[in-house]
Order: C-alpha cells, then sequence, then structure tokens
C-alpha cells in the first residue's frame, strides 16, 4: 500500500501541470466556451504528439503502454486547469471501449488514428427521457436491412458529438432487442447535431439518427455482449469523472484558501478567523477523502478486479464532497466569486455538470446498498 | 499508487482474524464497541504479547519485532474489527512505547520497552488537567526538583487505563517562570507511588474507564524523566500525533455498524429505502475515513510524523461515527434506548453506549476544534488568529 503517486506519475503530473498552465490559461476557456467548436485544434495535435490520447493504450497501437491510475492523474490536471474537449470523450468514451470490446481489427482499424490524434470519438447513450443508467432506458433501434444495420432514433447528451468522427451508439438491435454497441461514421449525412446549452461550458448535443445505415462490420465486438458491456464503460467513465472533478476541487482549495491569506477586512487577513480556517480545514478533507476514493476506484479498475461497490462510493462522495467545497469556496471568497470576472464559476459550473453525469448521488447510493446485500 | 495489501500482509491479517476468532469461540470474550479504550483484561493482552503483536514496529533490540507501520494498521484494524479488549496495553503501544523510543534515555528504552511488549507494563496518560484541556500548555501540576528526585503535586484527569495502569505518562511544570510552552517535563510515574492516589470516573456512557490522579509530594527519581526538561510541551504533540494516527476513531464503533447492518437485513428493514440510503451513506463515509486512516500509515511508513494528516483523520472519524450511533438508534426505533442489560434489549445495547459515547469522541486526544486549527495552520498555511 503506497497512496502517494510514483515518481513517474509525479513527473507526468508536473509536465501535464506546466503544460496546461501555459496551454490552458483561463482566457482560453472562456474563449473555448464561447466557440462553437469547443477545442483547438493546435492544442489536440500538441496532446496527441505529448502521447496524452494514447497514454493508456498498448504500446501496439501506437500508445504508451501506461495504466488507467496513469490516466487518472492526466484527467485530474485537466480538470484542475478547467479544460474541455474532446480528449475525454475520445479517450474514456470511445477508445477504451474499443480497446475493451473490439475485435483485432476494429482495434487496428480505429486506435491507432485514434492515438495519433487524427479520429475523434464520443459515446451516444443517454436518451430523452432517460432517468437511470440501465438497459431499460435505451431505446434507439438498429434495425437489419440486407448486410447493414439501420439505426434510428434520438440520443441526448452526446459530448463533443458535433466535432467527433464516430460515435460508439448503444442501441438494440433488432429483432432480437438486445443491447449492441455501433460504431457509427459521424459525418453520415443522416445523423443531426443539436448543442444545447449547458451549466458546464462543454458541447453536449442532441443526436438524431435519421435511418443511419451501418455495415455489418459496425457492430463493436460480438453483438450478443449487451448491457454488461456498456455497464463497464458507465464505471469507467464515472471513475475518470471523478478524477477530473479531484482536479477541479483541489484547484478551488488551493485557490480559497490563498484568497483567505490575502484578502484583509477588520484589518487582518480572512483566514485568520477561526471560522474560515475550519471552512478550509472541512474543504480540505473533502477533497482528500475525494482523492483517495477516486484513486482507489481507478487502481481497481486498472487491476481489473471487481468494483462495482468502490466505483460507486467514489461517485456518491464525489458528488456530495465537491458541492461541499464549492459552496464553502463561494462563501469564503464572497461577492466577487459570483461574479463573471473572478475565475471561481469555471470550476463551480463544471463540479455540478460532473455531479450530474454517469449517474447521480442517489442512483449509486442504491448500488452501495445493493452490494452490501441490503 | 497502490491501494493493496501484499501476500504476506493479507496473512498475516488472517492470522489475527484467526486469533481473535478462536478467542471468541472460547467465549473469552466479546465483542464490544469502543473495547481499545474501556476493555481491560489483562489475560488478553499476554495472550496478544505472546505472540510479539505488541510493540510491533519497535526494534528487535528492545523486545519489539521491527515490522512495518503498515502491519501495526492491519493487527490494529483487526482487534477493532472484532472489538477486542485491548486497552490494557492499547496506550503504551501506540504512543507511550514511542515516546520513549523517540526521546526516552537508553536505560527507559530497556526497562520498559520489554516489559511492554511482554504486556507486563500497561500505562495510562496523564495529561489533561480540570483547568488545562485544549489549553494543554497551561497545566498547573508541578514537578520541583530535590536532589536526585523531581517531586509532584497536582492533578490530572481523564486519566486512561483507570485502575490497570501500572504507570503513568505524566507532564507537569519544572519552569514555572518560562513562557507556558517552555517549561513542562514528562516524566514516567510509577503507580504505587506514595501520595499516589486515584479516583475513578464514571463517563456519560457509565463506564470507569478514566481516573482522577491526585500528586501529593510524589517522588520520582530523574532518570525517570523522559527526552529534556523544559521540552515536555513539544514532546507531548508529537505523542499527540501518533495519539490520533490509528484507526480507532472510525472502526472503535465497527461491531455496531456490521450489527446494525445485519439487524436491518434480518428484520427486512433494509427494504426501506430510507434504511438503504442511510446505511449505504454510513458505508461510503466509513470508506472515505478508512483511507483518510490509511494515509495516516502511509506517512508513517515513509519515515515521517503525521501531523494534519491525522488530526484530519481523527476530526472527520469522529463526525462519522456520532452518525453512525444516531443512524443505529433511529433504525432500531423504541428499542434503541434500551441500555445494555435490559429486557428487549437489541445488539446487547451497543447503540445508546455508543450513541453516548460519541459525545465524548470529539474532545479526546484533541477536540475537534483544535484539530482543525491544526489542520489549517500546518496542513493549509492559514495564518494565526
Amino acid at each position: 500500500m503506497k497512496l502517494s503517486l510514483t515518481e513517474e506519475q509525479e513527473m507526468l503530473r508536473k509536465t501535464a501541470r506546466d503544460f496546461l498552465a501555459d496551454k490552458c490559461p483561463r482566457a482560453f476557456v472562456r474563449q473555448m466556451e464561447e466557440s462553437e467548436k469547443g477545442y483547438s485544434t493546435e492544442l489536440w495535435e500538441e496532446m496527441a504528439e505529448l502521447g496524452w490520447i494514447g497514454l493508456a493504450f498498448p504500446e501496439r497501437y501506437g500508445g504508451g503502454g501506461m495504466g488507467f491510475v496513469d490516466l487518472a492523474v492526466l484527467l485530474e490536471e485537466m480538470g484542475r486547469a478547467c479544460l474541455s474537449g474532446p480528449f475525454f470523450s475520445t479517450v474514456v468514451l470511445g477508445g477504451l471501449p474499443i480497446l475493451d470490446v473490439g475485435n483485432e481489427e476494429q482495434k487496428q482499424e480505429y486506435l491507432p488514428k485514434l492515438i495519433r490524434g487524427e479520429r475523434k470519438f464520443t459515446l451516444a447513450l443517454t436518451e430523452p427521457g432517460y432517468q437511470n443508467y440501465d438497459a431499460s432506458s435505451v431505446t434507439v433501434e438498429a434495425v437489419p436491412d440486407g448486410g447493414r444495420y439501420i439505426i434510428k432514433g434520438t440520443k441526448l447528451f452526446v459530448p463533443d458529438a458535433h466535432i467527433a468522427d464516430y460515435l460508439l451508439c448503444v442501441a438494440r438491435r433488432k429483432p432480437e432487442n438486445g443491447i449492441a454497441i455501433f460504431v457509427v461514421d459521424a459525418r453520415s449525412p443522416q445523423i443531426n447535431y443539436t448543442l444545447l446549452k449547458s451549466i458546464g461550458g462543454d458541447k453536449l448535443c442532441e443526436v438524431v439518427f435519421d435511418h443511419v445505415p451501418v455495415p455489418e462490420a459496425g457492430v463493436l465486438g460480438q453483438p450478443g455482449q449487451g448491457w454488461s458491456v456498456v455497464q463497464k464503460m458507465i464505471e469507467r467513465a464515472a471513475v475518470a469523472k471523478c478524477c477530473q472533478t479531484v482536479g477541479n476541487i483541489q484547484r478551488v482549495l488551493e485557490m480559497t484558501v490563498d484568497y483567505a491569506k490575502e484578502r484583509k477586512q477588520f484589518d487582518r487577513p480572512i483566514g485568520s478567523f477561526q471560522v474560515i480556517q475550519h471552512y478550509c480545514a472541512d474543504m480540505a478533507t473533502d477533497v482528500d477523502g475525494a482523492r483517495f476514493i477516486a484513486y482507489q476506484a481507478a487502481w481497481m479498475l486498472s487491476k481489473g478486479l471487481p468494483c462495482t461497490k468502490e466505483v460507486a462510493m467514489a461517485r456518491v462522495w464525489m458528488s456530495e464532497a465537491s458541492q461541499r467545497v464549492m459552496d464553502s469556496a463561494h462563501q469564503i471568497h464572497g461577492a466577487i466569486g459570483v461574479s463573471m470576472e473572478h475565475d471561481l464559476h469555471f470550476h463551480t459550473r463544471r463540479a455540478k455538470a460532473a455531479e450530474l453525469a454517469f449517474g447521480d448521488a442517489s442512483f449509486y447510493r442504491e448500488a452501495v446498498a445493493r452490494e452490501m446485500g441490503l | 499508487m497502490d491501494f493493496g495489501f501484499t501476500e504476506e500482509q493479507n496473512r498475516f491479517r488472517q492470522e489475527v482474524r484467526g486469533f481473535l476468532e478462536d478467542e471468541i469461540q472460547k467465549g473469552f470474550w466479546e465483542p464490544a464497541c469502543d473495547a481499545w479504550i474501556q476493555g481491560f483484561d489483562p489475560a488478553f493482552t499476554k495472550r496478544v504479547a505472546k505472540r510479539g503483536w505488541i510493540g510491533l514496529i519497535w526494534p528487535k533490540e528492545y523486545g519489539g519485532q521491527g515490522r512495518s507501520h503498515i502491519d501495526r494498521l492491519i493487527l490494529t484494524e483487526e482487534m477493532l474489527r472484532y472489538g477486542a479488549p485491548a486497552a490494557c496495553h492499547w496506550f503504551a503501544d501506540r504512543q507511550v512505547g514511542g515516546a520513549i523510543l523517540s526521546f526516552g534515555s537508553e536505560e527507559l528504552k530497556r526497562e520498559f520497552l520489554p516489559r511492554i511488549a511482554g504486556g507486563e507494563a500497561f500505562f495510562g496518560l496523564g495529561m489533561s488537567e480540570p483547568g488545562a484541556g485544549s489549553d494543554l500548555a497551561s497545566l498547573r501540576t508541578r514537578a520541583t526538583e530535590d536532589g536526585d528526585y523531581y517531586v509532584i503535586n497536582g492533578q490530572k484527569t481523564w486519566t486512561s487505563c483507570a485502575y490497570f495502569a501500572h504507570y503513568f505518562d505524566v507532564y507537569a511544570r519544572t519552569d514555572p517562570e518560562a513562557p507556558k510552552h517552555r517549561g513542562i517535563s514528562e516524566f514516567i510515574v510509577d503507580a504505587r507511588s506514595p501520595g499516589l492516589s486515584r479516583i475513578p470516573m464514571t463517563d456519560i456512557t457509565g463506564t470507569e474507564a478514566w481516573s482522577d490522579l491526585f500528586f501529593d509530594n510524589v517522588r520520582v527519581h530523574k532518570k525517570y524523566l523522559i527526552g529534556e526538561k523544559n521540552r515536555g510541551f513539544y514532546q507531548v504533540l508529537h505523542q499527540l500525533d501518533y495519539e490520533r494516527s490509528g484507526l480507532e476513531r472510525i472502526m472503535g464503533n465497527y461491531p455496531l455498524f456490521e450489527a446494525i447492518v445485519q439487524f436491518s437485513k434480518e428484520h427486512k428493514l433494509s427494504c426501506d429505502p430510507d434504511v438503504r440510503s442511510k446505511l449505504a451513506q454510513l458505508r461510503i463515509e466509513f470508506e472515505v475515513g478508512r483511507l483518510l486512516g490509511y494515509r495516516v500509515t502511509c506517512v508513517m511508513e515513509e519515515g515521517r510524523t503525521p501531523n494534519w494528516e491525522s488530526a484530519m483523520s481523527k476530526a472527520y472519524s469522529t463526525e462519522f461515527e456520532k452518525r453512525l450511533a444516531n443512524v443505529a438508534m433511529e433504525i432500531l426505533g423504541p428499542y434503541g434506548q434500551l441500555m445494555p442489560g435490559s429486557r428487549l434489549v437489541p445488539l446487547r445495547g451497543m447503540a445508546p453506549h455508543s450513541y453516548l459515547g460519541s459525545k465524548g469522541y470529539g474532545l479526546q486526544a484533541g477536540t475537534t476544534e483544535i484539530l482543525k486549527n491544526i489542520l489549517a495552520a500546518r496542513g493549509l498555511g492559514l495564518p494565526g488568529s
């Protein structure tokens, strides 16, 4: 047991932090939020060159051969920098599921280009009326039609779909009605995208599949693998989101403590008041708890250990702890923290969006109850 | 990062579990909440010592085993999980032995450590006084030099290991002229010393685990001064870091946690969404506390003294234990109020016992407020008030 980063991970973290401090200042974040694309091609290419996109993929596909915990370190730094854009969707929602589920031919076809940054992926899972992350919520259909499938239906909250090259679309394969994942060419003329305006400033889309043809070979892996494969994708995405949030709230803690040291009222720094100190102490406890519980889940995933309970616990804690941290941060920052000229809102909005992604606290608390045998 | 244990460590955990289960099966004791601080069983301590499990991390030359902090974590985690009556040796194993190792003379190490490890010398802690709680540096018990001796006068309160301790680790003022932090020294006082008397204190749970200690011209030879004269306050801060370093406060009531989950399953209470949600929430909060505790062990394993890390872990965990007791009583409904020994009492009365006990958790070993001060000042670098 060792609950600190390895030397290699520390180096990765330092490189990532320095790089993002330089390339992703808040002015850039603001610009990306305001742009339609939501990312910069130059930065994307630089991240590919640094080997970040391929970090957690095997070397035989051109990846870095590192593990999910290493990726977690990177995600934490991206969360810290409030970097949105297609990294999460391409790597976590697209690439890693292909690595898990895809057949060798599919891996050879998609992964090297993905790793080089030449193709972007995302996952089309949730739908209108979607409440919980369970199989019954999937209604988009894939109907066989002479050696191909025709996909029809609407997906919602699909991150970065408008700029993706491929969508992994979770659909019901007719006539069996089983769940399958289809690799769909995102440029297909039968797909319509509408950008949603969301609190997190990221680019979530409504995606309408209007009789989109997909060749039979477009089924990812085996057609009969069903929901359990999707569940694993959700689990990993949930943990990855937690790691981003750890970076987010760690930064918020640091900003808040710095502010409490500088800001003077009644002729003394407000951080010298015990009530402010105790708020900060509680924030630090929430953040450290979040880090350990998130990395524990990431570590178990990386080892291939069963970790449904650990993932669920991490998600519940993250959801609630991040909201407490943001509340205290705003209270301590005072009025400047609720202005758009201050940077805090970038963190506040992202923490809330992250809380809602891939299942909320109630959903995962119930999962913990089930895992406890209740 | 590595959240796993080695095979050897897993084997050790199994060995400890096997030992404890065997003890329970033989009817030597019943799992109890807070047994690490209230469960006095010299025979149990002797059996633990025989295994080499007291002073596990101390050097072999002083009767220890030279094992890792992670091994000690495993050992104590299992002791707490099973609610084993370890109070006779807990304080010396956890902190006084370490204080002797860090600050004591070679003579003191040789005199005490092997006897602690052998389950023959039990220690109580003589820190708090009626007028000195959080502001420990204002303590008034005096130790005056007289030839080769110090003569101690004053009073200690909330002294642990009430009637079983053979020795007390006592802090007393040796220089009343110096600033209050710089005039305190640490002594080992024999419990049988003439002039030393004890009156047991009954706490809110009805347990006599603590006592008031009265010193009336108690003579202590100078060789029983631990460390440097007048450096006692700095030594006690160091010792307190270790006092808070374990899983006591996240797992001190683990038998209740396990029992209430089991009870809810057996009585189908866990079909109620509210009960499910509360128990799952406790499980999550427990996990965070466990990990914050594990982090403290990792800090020690790296050779550092845990400071704000143990303050964080303890402050968090006492709050968890309060919620645990509350949830347990709520789930039990009106039966929750039945005290140990009552007709119809569920779970041997652990729930109200924990509930009452939990009012003191945020006070022992540093109040939650003091711990948050430490975390803010030392962990986050916030300025003094």
